[in-house]
């Protein structure tokens, strides 16, 4: 059962992600998208150019942008299964609706990984941060992060698939729930950006928060998505 | 579906107006005469407000996360009316708390806005419960799963948001504060939670004997049109 399981889940998350390199639509679209949203930032905060604010403005900005993005691929990935009605098929195979949970969010978390190591480069420029100091702890971060929050949206964004306003309500449903992420990884990211840090003893302590709280959320997922989606 | 005769559901709820009438009657004089507080003065009488009002946003989450599960995992429609009610009752008693916290913050603090854990927790609580309510109107055909999923991730957030802004410096008064209270301020306050209690209590009955109501007549109209489908 567990291997099928783990089968299923790879072979979900593989076809999202063939689709994706095909068209490669969502990857196009969330990097423009998340560029720009770096750009706005960086122009709108351009007159706070205190020094000593500067890595925790970069991490927050790097993490706001991750989020707005996310949103957008989030919606993205399970819309697919609206076109042709391919979500009844996915649902009547005889893949558990676990796998299909898991799949989907390891299919959305890679996309999003892709489009915030952009981010992080961009950011790193526009606000003069030495983002790559310390990379495995930024790359631990950035995992842990995008995993928590798409554990979170993959439950929404399905559960929305069959409404109209989907667009405007999953942000609305999901950045409420996600905050302790947001706050937990921005904290992190900052303690990395910065030079003048001491130790990296809150980063560790982040990263042992984002595990906590992504193995709750994945947890949850798991439990909650066959009861939202089984009406479809 | 059993129902209860509306006389005696008319009765219930005139019992417990009065109830709530006359423990509110009696909590105001109580709060009236209960001893001003040396340094902030009248201001601090907020607090007989604003404390039953944040305990009853807490216990309306807790109440929409059980309804929530119940709805989810056993099919209880009841529960989902409960759990409807309680949100709805969470963003009345949340908005209470985020206005009178302010004003008091603003008189004893200098400052209306502090983020703060508990602070911080309430909002986020207050935000959720408004996020519940807009899924539930706008949600399309999956509303109700996509919100009970929604109060499930809410209610585990509680502590997640909590730890997480621990970390900043508090400086809103601990909840020892009530056993460190003057008897005459201790009596009054007990008496205020209990009058809010039984307010919330009165509230969410009428809100959902109101839910019942509309189940009721959607059951009615099938009803009928099953047998104008069979006239015909």
């Amino acid at each position: 059962m567990t291997g099928s399981f783990w089968r299923f889940t790879l072979l979900i998350a593989l076809k999202d992600l063939r689709i994706e390199g095909r068209s490669r639509e969502i990857l196009y679209t969330m990097g423009f998208s998340a560029a720009l949203v770096v750009l706005v930032f960086s122009f709108a905060l351009a007159s706070a150019s205190d020094p000593a604010q500067g890595p925790i403005l970069a991490a927050g900005v790097l993490w706001s942008s991750t989020l707005f993005t996310g949103t957008v691929a989030l919606a993205r990935v399970l819309d697919r299964e609206r076109e042709n009605e391919s979500i009844r098929s996915l649902l009547l195979s005889p893949a558990p609706r676990a796998a299909i949970y898991a799949g989907k969010v390891i299919a959305t978390s890679l996309l999003m990984l892709a489009v915030e190591i952009l981010l992080t480069v961009l950011v790193g420029v526009l606000f003069s941060t030495g983002v790559f100091t310390h990379l495995v702890w930024l790359a631990v971060i950035l995992l842990l992060g995008t995993l928590g929050f798409a554990a979170t949206g993959v439950v929404f964004s399905a559960a929305l698939l069959r409404s109209r306003s989907r667009e405007a309500l999953l942000g609305a449903l999901l950045f409420p729930i996600v905050i302790p992420v947001l706050l937990a990884a921005s904290r992190a990211t900052a303690c990395l950006f910065d030079p003048l840090s001491p130790d990296l003893d809150p980063v560790s302590f982040w990263t042992r928060f984002l595990l906590a709280t992504d193995v709750i959320y994945i947890s949850l997922g798991l439990w909650v998505f066959e009861p939202v989606v089984s009406g479809d | 579906m059993p129902t209860q005769p509306p006389s005696s559901r008319s009765l219930r709820f005139s019992i417990l107006s009065a109830i709530t009438f006359l423990l509110f009657v009696i909590a105001c004089n109580a709060i009236a005469d209960a001893p001003r507080e040396i340094t902030m003065g009248l201001v601090q009488k907020i607090f007989y407000f604003h404390v039953p009002c944040a305990w009853l946003l807490m216990l309306s989450t807790l109440v929409c996360a059980g309804g929530s599960i119940a709805y989810l995992f056993g099919g209880s429609e009841r529960g989902d009316r409960i759990a409807l009610s309680s949100a709805e009752l969470g963003v009345l008693f949340g908005l209470c708390v985020l206005v009178s916290g302010p004003l008091w913050a603003r008189a004893a603090w200098g400052v209306y806005w502090q983020w703060e854990a508990r602070l911080t927790s309430s909002l986020l609580l207050w935000l959720m419960m408004v996020a519940y309510v807009l899924a539930r109107r706008y949600g399309g055909p999956s509303a109700r799963r996509l919100a009970a999923a929604l109060a499930l991730f809410a209610a585990i957030d509680i502590p997640l948001v909590y730890f997480s802004v621990r970390y900043f410096r508090s400086i809103h008064p601990q909840t020892t504060v009530v056993s460190t209270l003057v008897p005459g301020m201790r009596g009054a306050f007990w008496l205020s939670l209990l009058a809010f209690t039984v307010l919330w209590w009165l509230l969410i009955s009428v809100r959902v004997a109101v839910e019942d109501r509309a189940a009721e007549i959607i059951d009615l109209e099938v009803l009928l049109d099953q047998a104008e489908e069979k006239k015909a």
